[in-house]
């Protein structure tokens, strides 16, 4: 099985840690990871604003670098649902193709994987936000607007994790109001959504929030760290692939 | 010149897809198991009174004992018209039913999922009737319960009345600040006579 | 005009009120997950309602014909107005031959769409809305935020003085059984002199030729059941085929917008009453053209319950006005672009794209993928801002590029950290509330071709 690691580009210049997390987390399940040079974005910023017209050379350029590999895994819900959803390019039945082989990295690890046990410890108090995304684009955990069973991908592994307590949260689902573009085009509401989620979790007693997205954790950093805050965000890699305190 | 009518049935007709079969959902189906308990249980919950009674009798002593004296109380139920003023007329003004206090009247069946009654003109008589009172009192028989409103369609299937109406419980509003009061326009109490 | 963006900044001005306002809707919303969990068929029940509402757009036309027919047949007069100044007028029209200067008015918010009262008002009849939080915005000359709770923005101690001021209440009450009581009085007396009434439509059924209105305050009725004249106005995708289908319809309504198993009242007029008139209004403005948009036919499922405002986190921090068009929230926003693209281009952009707003709708209207194809429709018309638009080239022409994009990176993280003031000032509007990430010494890119040599 040969994987192809995607790294969306905001992971790659101001998360890199998150991305290691995620490429050593896989070659400790003795995957084959192989990490394109070349690769930049997956084109949702201009998509998501209204410019899917200008996505197109990042389209070719994403299946230039991927259409080698057996699976696609990219440790963030957003820019996973994006390229499922949106990646068109010259030749579509190939770009049809990559959409299929595309996961975003906790369903790749419940799902492909199947893994069911992890040795990775992090003895801490964590918040899990649900990133809509991955939640309600990927389906990756149940949405509780829905009657339907719960489930949740990021949950199960995460309690695999030894000495990891999972806070409850008052509004489970409540997206954290980053929204690409929106976030400073709607600064007003952007802002007061982010520093609700915080709140919600700070008055549950997290130690870190984690998340299966970088732009929503960003954005909740920015804001914890704006407060002073103690509290820090990581992603959910990081602890999976964590061995110590 | 084409009417407005022609315009936009032909813009309706270009623009419409192209025909999609209805679903089949004969498979909606309530559980007819407790379906008086669970009646009660909801319209209770939903600000409307349940008395259980087993004579025309019982209703009547309860009527007699808690109409307003000195006000106006109405029925539509000929048996209760010795104490009651009856409502028997459909053309009468409805205006003239604008100082009444107690209403009486029976309905067709019950739903059980959501505490509604279902009335027809012919048994309002006036379709102001059960409105414009302040409170008002409907006499269901306990076997004409259904569990949801798939049942209760099935059972309106298609009978002609010229108006019907879904009554389940007071008159209400949380308009402000979504704070629930009872008796926004329409009656400030709703009591069932379960008939068994 | 002030856009969304700005006029949900004035809303945030007063952050105890936003929370107020959040906190208050969502408290809705955890009702409808509590009614709709108690029934295990919730998601089966809203596939029906889906596609009865697919199957009446794709067969449109002749549920139109069907009901007019129906409807005539049991007396009532049908009318057809292609769009809101014609609907208005024909409204006018039938007043002005019964001499009537007064009219008692439901919820219909067709008739917000349409500015009928604003029309009325200049024609000299004078209209009183009878649900309590439409009178109350009247009141407040405002428009209402929320479709099911239309004065939802406004505070008890508002309303209270509002009530002072126009109906002679005491300076101060705010008490909320105190102002329903008052209304109550009040518009009782309108509804007793008011010879016309309009209502709006819930559902009107092919098959029979009736129509359903759904309230729990039994204002429509009151309003109907004492005039002469009852006018009702209806879209024209408010048609469902048949009456049995109600039973699905009826079931999700109420627990969608509010949580109540069903309204106090769901009326069904199929005949007018004796000696009195009976008139529908088929108001098409500009529904047969969003019928022939692929992308957004979808959005004419709408039952009006709500749902998708109470769920929404950018409505419920932004408020209904925000949206400067009658139906506010997610769904106002796939609809509004349809009458006027240039005046309502912001609102499509006016959410994070959650995706809350489609799982709860009761007919799955993909609310926030149409969101997203209404940006996609709002540039290529060139309804975006020049500078947007510079910028978002600017943005492709780096990012489809491996040597621009690496260049680029490495740029923004010397330039933030070489000179953090850079992005840390007034300018960027993130920094406003937010602090920028820590930089990095070195990208992830850069890292793997120190440390993975072997696998280059």
């Amino acid at each position: 099985m040969k994987v192809g690691l995607f790294i969306p580009c905001y992971v790659d210049q101001f998360y890199p840690n998150a991305a290691i997390a995620t490429l050593q987390l896989l070659e400790k399940l003795g995957v084959e990871v192989g990490y394109p040079l070349n690769q930049t974005c997956c084109g949702q910023p201009m998509a998501n604003s209204g410019y899917e017209h200008l996505a197109g050379g990042c389209n070719e350029l994403f299946a230039d670098n991927f259409r080698d590999f057996d699976y696609i895994v990219c440790p963030s819900g957003s820019c996973t649902l994006h390229i499922k959803h949106h990646l068109h390019t010259k030749d579509e039945a190939e770009a049809a193709q990559i959409r299929h082989r595309v996961y975003e990295l906790t369903e790749f690890l419940t799902d492909i994987l199947k893994v069911e046990k992890l040795e990775a410890s992090f003895p801490h108090k964590v918040g899990l936000h649900q990133s809509c995304h991955g939640q309600r684009g990927l389906h990756t955990s149940q949405m509780t607007e829905l009657v339907a069973e719960d489930f949740s991908k990021p949950r199960k592994l995460l309690n695999m994790v030894k000495g990891l307590e999972i806070m409850p949260l008052s509004r489970p689902d409540e997206c954290c109001g980053f929204g690409g573009t929106f976030c400073v085009a709607e600064e007003a509401v952007s802002s007061k959504m982010g520093e609700d989620r915080v709140a919600d979790h700070l008055e549950h007693g997290v130690e870190y929030i984690t998340a299966g997205d970088l732009s929503c954790l960003m954005h909740m950093e920015g804001i914890l760290h704006r407060q002073g805050s103690k509290v820090g965000v990581i992603h959910i890699a990081e602890i999976l692939n964590a061995n110590g305190n | 010149m084409f009417s407005s009518r022609d315009e936009i049935l032909a813009a309706v007709e270009r623009n419409q897809p192209s025909f999609t079969e209805l679903p089949d959902i004969t498979a909606f189906k309530g559980d007819s198991n407790k379906s008086v308990d669970r009646f009660t249980e909801i319209l209770s919950a939903i600000g409307g009174k349940v008395i259980p009674v087993k004579s025309i009798d019982e209703i009547r002593n309860h009527v007699a004992k808690n109409m307003q004296q000195g006000g106006r109380n109405i029925t539509t139920v000929p048996l209760l018209g010795d104490i009651m003023e009856h409502v028997y007329r459909k053309d009468s003004n409805p205006h003239s039913l604008q100082d009444v206090d107690n209403a009486v009247i029976e309905a067709h069946f019950g739903v059980a999922e959501n505490g509604a009654v279902w009335v027809t003109e012919e048994i309002l008589m006036l379709r102001v009737l059960p409105f414009i009172c302040q409170h008002l009192a409907v006499i269901v028989n306990a076997n004409d319960i259904v569990p949801t409103m798939h049942e209760a369609y099935e059972r309106i299937g298609n009978t002609n009345y010229d108006f019907g109406t879904f009554i389940a419980g007071p008159s209400k509003t949380a308009d402000i600040e979504q704070s629930l009061v009872l008796g926004a326009h329409g009656p400030r109490s709703m009591t069932i006579f379960l008939m068994s | 005009m002030k856009d969304h963006a700005e006029l949900a900044e004035i809303f945030n001005k007063d952050e105890q009120r936003v929370d107020w306002h959040d906190e208050t809707l969502w408290w809705i919303r955890a009702k409808r997950d509590i009614a709709v969990h108690k029934l295990p068929e919730w998601e089966e029940l809203r596939e029906a309602a889906s596609q009865i509402k697919v199957n009446v757009l794709s067969n449109l036309s002749q549920y139109l014909k069907q009901f007019e027919k129906n409807a005539q047949a049991n007396g009532i007069v049908v009318h057809w107005a292609k769009d809101a100044g014609e609907h208005n007028r024909i409204v006018h029209l039938l007043l002005k031959e019964q001499g009537i200067d007064k009219m008692v008015k439901s919820k219909s918010m067709l008739t917000e769409e349409c500015h009928l009262n604003e029309y009325l008002k200049a024609q000299g009849i004078n209209v009183i809305d009878s649900d309590l939080g439409e009178r109350i915005v009247q009141l407040a000359e405002e428009m209402p935020s929320h479709i099911v709770l239309p004065c939802i923005h406004k505070k008890k101690e508002e309303i209270g003085e509002l009530f002072h001021q126009h109906l002679g209440t005491p300076a101060g009450n705010a008490d909320p059984q105190f102002l329903t009581e008052t209304a109550r009085q009040h518009l009782r007396d309108t509804f007793l002199t008011r010879r016309a009434a309009l209502t709006g439509v819930n559902f009107a059924i092919a098959e029979t030729g009736e129509f359903v209105v759904c309230t729990n305050e039994g204002n429509a009725d009151m309003g109907a059941h004492l005039s002469d004249i009852h006018i009702a106005s209806m879209g024209i995708e408010k048609l469902i085929p048949e009456r049995k289908h109600l039973g699905i319809f009826l079931r999700l309504l109420t627990r969608s917008a509010t949580g109540q198993p069903i309204t106090t009242y769901s009326s069904h007029f199929k005949k007018p009453r004796e000696g009195q008139q009976m008139h529908i209004i088929l108001v098409d403005n500009g529904r047969s053209v969003q019928l022939g948009r692929e992308d957004f036919r979808n959005s004419l499922k709408c039952i009006r319950c709500g749902a998708c405002m109470n769920t929404c986190p950018v409505y419920r921090r932004s408020g209904g006005h925000s949206y400067h068009y009658a139906i506010s929230g997610p769904i106002g926003s796939i609809l509004a672009p349809n009458l006027d693209m240039e005046k309502y281009a912001d609102l499509p952009f006016a959410s994070t794209l959650c995706g809350s707003c489609s799982n709860v709708c009761p007919v799955k209207i993909d609310i926030h993928d149409q969101l997203y194809k209404w940006r996609q429709v709002l540039v290529q018309k060139g309804y975006s801002p020049k500078t947007k638009t510079a910028s978002m080239k600017a943005m492709a022409w780096v990012l489809e590029s491996p040597g621009r994009y690496r260049a680029a990176g490495k740029a923004a993280r010397v330039t933030m950290k070489l000179a953090p003031f850079a992005v840390n000032n007034k300018l960027n509007p993130w920094y406003k509330h937010r602090d920028m990430p820590a930089v990095p010494k070195q990208s992830f890119n850069e890292w793997y071709q120190t440390n993975r040599k072997d696998k280059i």
